[in-house]
């Protein structure tokens, strides 16, 4: 309990470290990956192409080896960014690449004849997807939305290896301090749960509000 | 009874893989025509149909609606398709939305039009097709005869030139089946061009102006109905009526 008690303000910074990186790295996830579900099931076959392309390079790559990539490579194209702006880059991107999977499959739920009946009505490719089949598969979508996103939550523990406050990275401090490193795990764990439970309550009110109809 | 072509197709040909499914087809729809394309299962009728406002592409031949070839994709496709209505067989209305916003949607997101004027002329719509009780529900709460005419409904507030049926009455109850029929005879009276892929003859005898028959992939009949029903020309044909006018 001392661990927690004395080292209050190291292990809320790192709360707020991974709640930042989870909440940015989510926004830019969910942003980037409805954009290439959507090239990935557009008319045009060159967004079709970088749809295929940005899912199968990200999703098959590590995430370390990524943030390697983002952390080492960009700089030397001369974007230099702090390093959470960095780390949500990677994060970011890497987690829309299951949230775009995720999408398609709900995507792949609505009927054809939903789409056929928007296109024949003049409808154009943006106006089908965004009046006509997101909003019907938005619901079978948010269960793998929320798994998703709670993945990316954990996975923002690798930001701690690339100095960035989050808070897996506290352990490095307190076992410099001399601390137990069974409690310090233990209140690390669960500040990891209440980040992933608040996640999973998000996603079961959406489910609630949304899920249902139909 | 034809004016000038609205719907003309010049050597359309398409396939699915190998098999050949619409096989030089010639047709023209007049303005103001009723055509009823009928013929047994797998003859390319539907297929025929979705041709004509480009659900399915064809590998080669013309298709011109109202004197402009039909575009390849885009925006100018999506014009053309806002003037040429569908009816389908199993309805399609959009799921999430109440029977007035299926109306309503196309005329504001497509024609530009304002919200007020567009449910206006939705509750209009419906109240011709005898629904505008109906309006705030969803369609999963109507039944299947209900479904199709709120559908008839909503492709008839884009206004269009011309309006295609693939089987609007197949997926019905038997007791649903009339009160679509009704409105599509309402329809063709009030001057519609209408091109109808149906198994419901008695429509094809009262209400087409010509009656196409269609075996594998082909055109084997054009004619005014009264002639093809007494005195079908091919044997195909006779074939196919001696089948289904027996009992």
């Amino acid at each position: 309990m001392n661990v927690l008690l004395d080292n209050l303000s190291l292990y809320g910074e790192g709360l707020l470290g991974t709640v930042e990186l989870t909440v940015y790295a989510s926004l830019l996830a969910l942003f980037l990956g409805f954009l290439t579900a959507a090239c990935r099931v557009a008319p045009v076959r060159s967004l079709r192409a970088f749809g295929t392309v940005w899912v199968t390079v990200l999703r098959n790559t590590p995430l370390t080896l990524l943030f390697f990539a983002v952390l080492l490579g960009l700089p030397r194209f001369g974007l230099v960014l702090p390093f959470q702006m960095f780390a949500v880059l990677a994060l970011g991107c890497y987690t829309s690449a299951f949230i775009c999977e995720a999408v398609r499959s709900g995507i792949n739920t609505v009927p054809v004849g939903q789409g056929e009946a928007a296109r024949s009505l003049g409808m154009t490719f943006p106006q089908t997807l965004g009046d006509v089949v997101l909003p019907q598969a938005f619901r079978t979508v948010i269960p793998p939305i929320g798994s998703t996103l709670i993945a990316l939550a954990k996975n923002s523990a690798i930001a701690g290896s690339f100095s960035v406050v989050e808070l897996l990275g506290t352990y490095r401090t307190l076992s410099e301090l001399g601390y137990s490193i069974i409690w310090t795990f233990i209140w690390i764990a669960v500040g990891y749960l209440i980040v992933t439970l608040s996640i999973s309550a998000l996603f079961h009110v959406l489910e609630k509000r949304w899920g249902v109809a139909r | 009874m034809a004016g000038e072509a609205l719907i003309e197709l010049r050597g359309v040909n398409k396939y699915y893989g190998k098999l050949h499914v619409l096989q030089d087809i010639d047709l023209t729809v007049g303005r103001g025509e009723v055509v009823v394309i009928i013929g047994p299962s797998g003859s390319g009728k539907s297929t025929l149909c979705r041709t004509i406002n480009r659900l399915e592409t064809i590998e080669s031949g013309t298709i011109t609606l109202d004197g402009t070839p039909l575009p390849d994709e885009g925006r100018a496709l999506a014009e053309l398709r806002a003037e040429v209505g569908m009816v389908f067989q199993s309805f399609n209305l959009f799921a999430h939305k109440t029977v007035l916003a299926n109306v309503m949607l196309a005329p504001v997101k497509v024609r530009k039009v304002k919200k007020e004027d567009a449910a206006r002329r939705a509750r209009e719509l419906l109240d011709r097709v005898g629904l505008a009780s109906q309006a705030e529900k969803y369609p999963a709460q109507l039944s299947g005869g209900q479904q199709q005419r709120v559908a008839i409904a909503r492709a008839l507030a884009m206004d269009p030139l011309a309006l295609l049926f693939d089987e609007p009455t197949s997926a019905l109850d038997p007791e649903m089946i009339n009160e679509v029929l009704e409105v599509m005879q309402q329809l063709a009276r009030d001057g519609m061009t209408m091109v109808v892929v149906t198994h419901e003859m008695g429509f094809a005898r009262s209400a087409a102006n010509r009656v196409v028959f269609m075996a594998d992939g082909r055109i084997i009949e054009d004619r005014a109905p009264e002639d093809f029903f007494t005195a079908p020309r091919s044997d195909r044909a006779k074939d196919f009526l001696s089948k289904i006018l027996k009992h």
